[in-house]
């Protein structure tokens, strides 16, 4: 793959997980990770001081399932809904087929009652790889968060 | 307390501890008041823990209720607190939450402080060429940040405004002191911080994290998965003065159980396609799966399985509060334990499959008491006393909140 192919597949592949969650397809949310992975919610300072705890952390795909079944069967919380904007991943080296970047995003939460706010900022720090199908799937996405503060809560993933 | 011992502009407190006046949480006077007479009055506040500064120059912002405090390791390695606040014209001394430093300078005109919030120097204070400066008698020794007195337990930094505090085995009892000590036996490390901000009251959230009645309820998570049920085993301590509590759960639950049923929290139909994280490790040498202690007026200490986090409640506002997490394990962890820690810390903070509910929850309640200010609310179960009990269908740890409360806030 040129980088410019890695570059339209890794914004096809960002742009599709965004949409899945915007949409509440949260169902299909787990499909865009690697049957063994690492997805891990965490903060700018945590990730610079090398704290290892996620506010959400997952070491395989069983786990991201999990959490959508809670969302959907267990937790209590108030109807809402995000919009992600994404930006352009930057890339770094290639390692063994393993695609590595980093791409910004903005997510807007809009309310039951229609009270909308900056909700999240950050950059997704991405390793990304074809399965055996081809398709690209995470082997680690490490979503790190600008702020230290979460309003309320993060019911939604990021 | 038989009756209201102050004048109330808001109304009035029936005796006892089953009531609580609405307006407790939503009056701005009452949360000015509690500044001065609960965070600084004669309880202890936690601050950080001593592993966040183990080395001379080290550094922590806290706060005390809504007070900035500096918190740092001193040259002859004691701990020392003082406001975070410039006795010039009040800026903050310290802009960052932690660190390490040789002294403080004020950004504003450089003044400068040692570890300890003495000032010890003042830019220009002899004027320039001869002309301005500091008066010739002005002494530095005279003007100084207040100063906190600290006491260290197990690892946690609890600071003080009041001379009249009592020591902090006192303040909170030789029973919960023990289950500090069960928990914090060996050296502690910070494996994250995360700040949630609660849309209501402190007052609620302490409520909520004392409240052993509503887990199992409100979380149908705990429930179904049986990590803690109020029909099993365990219990309720509280400190004879109402300031700290530890629930316990312990042991397994019963294989049978049908005291939930029809209870929208016990959904037998759910269940985890990857249930190995909740396969924690017994570290503790004892049956207790679940612990939950706090310190009057904002520290909370938790063990959930290997779960460990403390969490410190400060207000901002009468009806917004942060709830600052910090996740801990041991030193000495091995891998395979921490990542367990990891893994279960699903469980908490602002995405935890249990502790978001308590972030919503105490925002259900301020939005419900909009308008409720001469209503009261029930804390019956388990009768009307503060005291220790076997049973977790109890409100009694939430009664010594309201009794130590009370007692500070002269209500």
């Amino acid at each position: 793959m040129g980088d410019a192919e890695t570059l339209f597949r890794l914004s096809g592949l960002n742009a599709a997980y965004a949409a899945t969650i915007d949409a509440d397809r949260l169902e299909d949310w787990p499909g865009f990770f690697l049957e063994r992975c690492i997805y891990k919610v965490t903060t700018a300072e945590n990730f610079a001081r090398g704290y290892a705890a996620g506010i959400i952390f997952a070491d395989n795909r069983a786990m991201l399932a999990d959490r959508v079944v809670a969302l959907r069967g267990a937790n209590i919380y108030e109807r809402q809904r995000y919009r992600h904007v994404v930006g352009m991943p930057v890339l770094g080296p290639t390692e063994d087929g393993v695609i590595v970047a980093e791409t910004s995003f903005v997510i807007v939460r809009t309310m039951r009652d229609g009270q909308m706010e900056l909700f999240a900022a950050g950059v997704y720090r991405d390793r990304v790889r074809e399965d055996a199908d081809g398709v690209l799937r995470f082997a680690e996405r490490i979503v790190v968060c600008d702020s230290q503060r979460f309003d309320t809560l993060v019911a939604i993933p990021l | 307390m038989d009756q209201s011992t102050r004048d109330l502009s808001v109304g009035s407190w029936p005796a006892g501890l089953t009531r609580v006046p609405y307006w407790v949480y939503r009056d701005p006077e009452v949360a000015r008041d509690e500044q001065s007479r609960v965070f600084e009055g004669p309880v202890w506040n936690y601050l950080c823990l001593e592993a966040d500064i183990p080395e001379t120059g080290d550094f922590r912002a806290s706060f005390i209720g809504t007070m900035p405090v500096v918190v740092a390791r001193t040259e002859d390695g004691s701990i020392a607190a003082f406001e975070n606040r410039c006795v010039h014209r009040g800026a903050m001394i310290c802009l960052e939450d932690g660190g390490r430093v040789k002294d403080f300078h004020c950004v504003y005109h450089a003044w400068r402080y040692d570890l300890s919030g003495n000032l010890k120097s003042i830019a220009f204070r002899h004027g320039v060429n001869g002309q301005g400066g500091m008066p010739a008698d002005f002494r530095m020794e005279d003007h100084r940040p207040r100063k906190v007195r600290i006491t260290t337990l197990h690892g946690l930094v609890f600071g003080t405004l009041a001379d009249d505090a009592p020591d902090i085995e006192t303040y909170i009892g030789p029973e919960i002191t023990a289950r500090v000590r069960r928990v914090l036996h060996k050296k502690v490390e910070v494996i994250g911080r995360f700040t949630q901000a609660l849309p209501n009251n402190w007052k609620l959230y302490m409520e909520n994290v004392r409240d052993t009645y509503h887990a199992s309820l409100l979380h149908l998570f705990f429930t179904t998965f049986r990590i803690t049920r109020l029909s099993q085993g365990g219990g309720v301590l509280v400190s004879e003065n109402g300031v700290a509590h530890a629930s316990a759960t312990r042991g397994a639950p019963p294989q049978h159980d049908t005291s939930y049923a029809g209870i929208r929290s016990d959904d037998q139909g759910f269940q985890l396609s990857d249930p190995t994280f909740m396969n924690g490790r017994n570290e503790f040498g004892d049956d207790i799966q679940l612990q939950i202690l706090t310190v009057f007026p904002g520290f909370v200490l938790q063990q959930i399985n290997n779960c460990l986090a403390i969490r410190q409640t400060l207000p901002r506002g009468v009806d917004r509060m942060d709830l600052h997490w910090t996740y801990i394990g041991f030193a000495d962890d091995p891998p395979d334990l921490r990542a367990m820690r990891l893994k279960q810390a699903n469980l908490v903070g602002p995405a935890g499959y249990v502790s978001m509910e308590d972030g919503c929850v105490g925002g259900f309640v301020q939005r419900g008491i909009a308008s409720a200010d001469e209503e009261l609310s029930v804390v019956e179960m388990g009768g009307g006393a503060a005291d220790s009990q076997d049973t977790r269908a109890t409100e009694a740890s939430v009664r010594g909140f309201w009794k130590a409360y009370r007692s500070v806030m002269g209500f």
